[in-house]
């Protein structure tokens, strides 16, 4: 841990501590709130903008941010991250330049690394220890699912942060179980087939996909891909225990970052108005 | 976390390949693998499928021999004729039997990526034959340089949809063919265009293409009496390659060659040797040899040939090649122009740009192989579609004085 805590209360629950992503959903579960996860590319629109994007984010709102790694191949995402991942690769922010951003920003909510393989292979062993330090919780690699590499996979699981694994809609249910056996932190469930991208209609499947999530997992769901406006968020709330919102906030922070602040309140607002099943 | 209650199937080539994908796609890659072995051991799908060979793509095509390079060369040259197939390349192996699985598998709506077009064109071809919908994305440059196969697709009624992300070649059509097959996963078959991609795509096409190999390998026994010294291809994603390989890997005593576009150079920034410059890495689904920088990034690769420019390669290559099998060699755009200009003037053939590097390697060689040595040389396609882009250089290659038709026979 490289920067310095605002005062004891807080270190509680900060960033890098193992545990900080469940102590999170903990205290909202206690609280009756889903969670607000908002996802930004680190570096974009420039670096300075972007520690401020993060703050701005943490202030307005965020539970947990999801700080995307700028990496030349996004083939989960949809154009509009994609464009944010090459303007921050314009800037020479990638994996190293997102931790220098994260430390600059010194958040206290959990952050969670949203990435590729390559660019944590290409960054060596240790690069797990360095993103603790600099002030991550959790990981989520898009293109390493459940089984594809062990030994990878393992170098991450047995690693400082939380392995966020990922669901999808076509997932079986039995698979759904291995996959939360093997993840820590949260499940992320991807709402619809599709890349990373907003969309107008939550997928009609979408609650039979939580129940079935639920049967087979303790672990906190936050839902994404795809969510965008607040009433949308505020469904998804009523169902699982996150709403991951990006592409709108990048969009959004494209045009301005106070544009993307403004979005992460009305998305914050509508998901505290909405009524949650008793815990 | 170390022990997995049941792995998915991970199909390696020692530690190269793999299933580095989006979560949504793991089903569909369970479905293609259990519809491919299914399909493998079912005597209607290799019914259908030698049927559709014989009398759709033209297959076996000839072996022909190469007097006049031979005579350059000074061993004998011999030449497998891909180029002869429907549609131009050996690619359209690969289409057929996969539009088959696809088939077999209930998917109605067929998604590829294409550099050279070759790949594209033989994609469309087969959902023009079968009545399916198809959608072929390619990079803006690409279809600049390969105008004529772009209208050719269309021609066939498959839709051709620009990438302008990236590079705007082959590496961007691939990521973006993956989106769409994420979003439309239930519905369509991705009939990717080489031996990359995640398992079981590799080991997919590598057996489709086996056909190359085998057919090559009887025919040169029967003709030559005795198996060649040295098999020759080119490599992009190392789909011809592999498919002529398959049919020698066993034969201890046969040499590998493949071999990768320099481009400008190996010691510039500007080729897709991925082999030979790379170092191990993930891209679209697979781990492998991978041209990127020290930070995980992927370089742009360079090649004068759409069909090579690609920062990847299959990950059966990696392995052939980390464990001696094959060896790998590059060869500049300067040297492929010569290769293409040569195999015209010798043996009225032109060869695809990509054909011309293996042919301009092999030609290089001349004089270093015993002169009964029997050379085999995958062309992989015709060069009708790089004829434009060719003349518009300007000048073609001065390739000296070449060698008279030996009248007297060998
Ligand atoms: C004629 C020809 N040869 C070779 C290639 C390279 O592909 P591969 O290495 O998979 O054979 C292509 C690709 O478009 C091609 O069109």
């Amino acid at each position: 841990m490289t920067v310095a805590v605002a005062n004891a209360a807080d270190a509680v629950a900060i960033r890098s501590a193992p545990g900080a992503i469940a102590e999170r959903f903990a205290r909202l579960r206690a609280d009756g709130r889903a969670a607000l996860v908002c996802y930004a590319t680190a570096g974009h629109p420039d670096p300075d903008r972007s520690v401020a994007l993060l703050r701005g984010l943490e202030a307005a709102g965020a539970d947990v941010i999801e700080l995307g790694v700028p990496f030349s191949e996004p083939l989960a995402d949809g154009p509009v991250i994609q464009h944010s991942s090459s303007v921050a690769l314009g800037h020479g922010v990638d994996l190293a330049g997102a931790l220098a951003i994260l430390e600059r920003a010194a958040l206290r909510v959990p952050v969670v690394l949203f990435t590729y393989l390559n660019p944590l292979l290409a960054a060596g062993p240790d690069v797990l220890a360095r993103a603790a330090a600099s002030g991550v919780s959790g990981v989520l690699v898009t293109d390493l699912p459940v089984g594809a590499d062990p030994q990878r996979e393992a170098w991450i699981g047995d690693g400082p942060l939380d392995f966020v694994r990922l669901v999808a809609p076509t997932t079986p249910v039995a698979r759904m179980g291995l996959i939360a056996r093997h993840g820590r932190g949260f499940v992320y469930l991807i709402s619809r087939l599709g890349v990373t991208g907003e969309q107008n209609e939550l997928a009609a499947s979408l609650p039979d996909t939580i129940a079935r999530l639920r049967s087979v997992t303790a672990l906190p769901i936050c839902v994404g891909f795809g969510i965008s406006r607040p009433e949308q968020a505020a469904a998804v709330a009523r169902l699982a225990d996150g709403v991951v919102v990006g592409s709108a906030i990048v969009r959004a922070a494209d045009t301005s970052v106070d544009d993307a602040l403004a979005l992460t309140r009305a998305l914050r607002a509508a998901i505290d108005a909405a009524a949650r099943p008793a815990a | 976390m170390t022990v997995f209650d049941s792995a998915t199937a991970t199909d390696r080539f020692g530690a190269f390949g793999g299933r580095y994908v989006p979560e949504t796609l793991i089903p569909a890659l369970d479905e293609l693998e259990a519809a491919f072995d299914a399909a493998m051991r079912s005597p209607a799908y290799r019914a259908e499928l030698d049927d559709l060979l014989r009398t759709y793509v033209g297959r076996p095509t000839p072996l022909s021999a190469a007097p006049r390079l031979s005579a350059l060369v000074g061993a004998p040259v011999w030449l497998k004729r891909e180029d002869l197939n429907h549609t131009g390349a050996h690619k359209v192996n690969n289409t057929v039997g996969q539009v088959l699985l696809a088939r077999r598998m209930g998917k109605r709506r067929i998604i590829a990526e294409t550099g050279a077009g070759q790949h594209g064109v033989a994609t469309a071809t087969v959902c023009a034959r079968f009545g399916l919908p198809c959608v072929v994305y390619m990079g803006a440059a690409d279809m600049e340089r390969q105008a004529l196969n772009v209208w050719r697709m269309r021609l066939l009624g498959a839709e051709v949809v620009p990438v302008h992300a990236g590079t705007r070649t082959l590496k961007d059509a691939t990521s973006e063919a993956i989106r769409d097959w994420v979003t439309n996963v239930e519905s369509s078959h991705y009939i990717i265009g080489s031996v990359v991609g995640p398992a079981p795509y590799p080991r997919v096409v590598r057996e489709l293409q086996a056909v190359i190999g085998r057919e090559a390998r009887a025919q040169l026994l029967e003709r030559a009496g005795r198996l060649p010294h040295t098999v020759v291809a080119c490599v992009g994603g190392g789909s011809n390659a592999m498919g002529v390989f398959a049919g020698f890997v066993d034969d201890a005593d046969v040499e590998l060659v493949g071999v990768e576009a320099a481009g400008e150079g190996i010691d510039t920034p500007r080729h897709a040797a991925s082999l030979a410059r790379g170092t191990p890495g993930v891209l679209h689904g697979a781990l492998s040899y991978l041209l990127q920088d020290p930070r995980g990034q992927v370089i742009d690769a360079h090649s004068i040939s759409a069909g090579l420019d690609y920062p990847g390669v299959g990950p059966e290559h990696a392995y052939l090649r980390d464990s001696g099998r094959a060896r790998y060699v590059p060869v500049t755009d300067a040297a492929a122009l010569r290769g293409f200009t040569l195999l015209s003037r010798l043996e009225g053939i032109i060869p695809a740009l990509e054909t011309s590097h293996a042919i301009a390697w092999v030609a290089d060689q001349a004089g270093t192989w015993p002169s009964d040595a029997p050379v085999l040389i995958c062309v992989s396609g015709r060069g009708d579609k790089d004829v434009s882009q060719v003349s518009a250089l300007g000048a073609l290659p001065d390739v000296g004085p070449l060698p008279p038709y030996p009248e007297s026979g060998e």
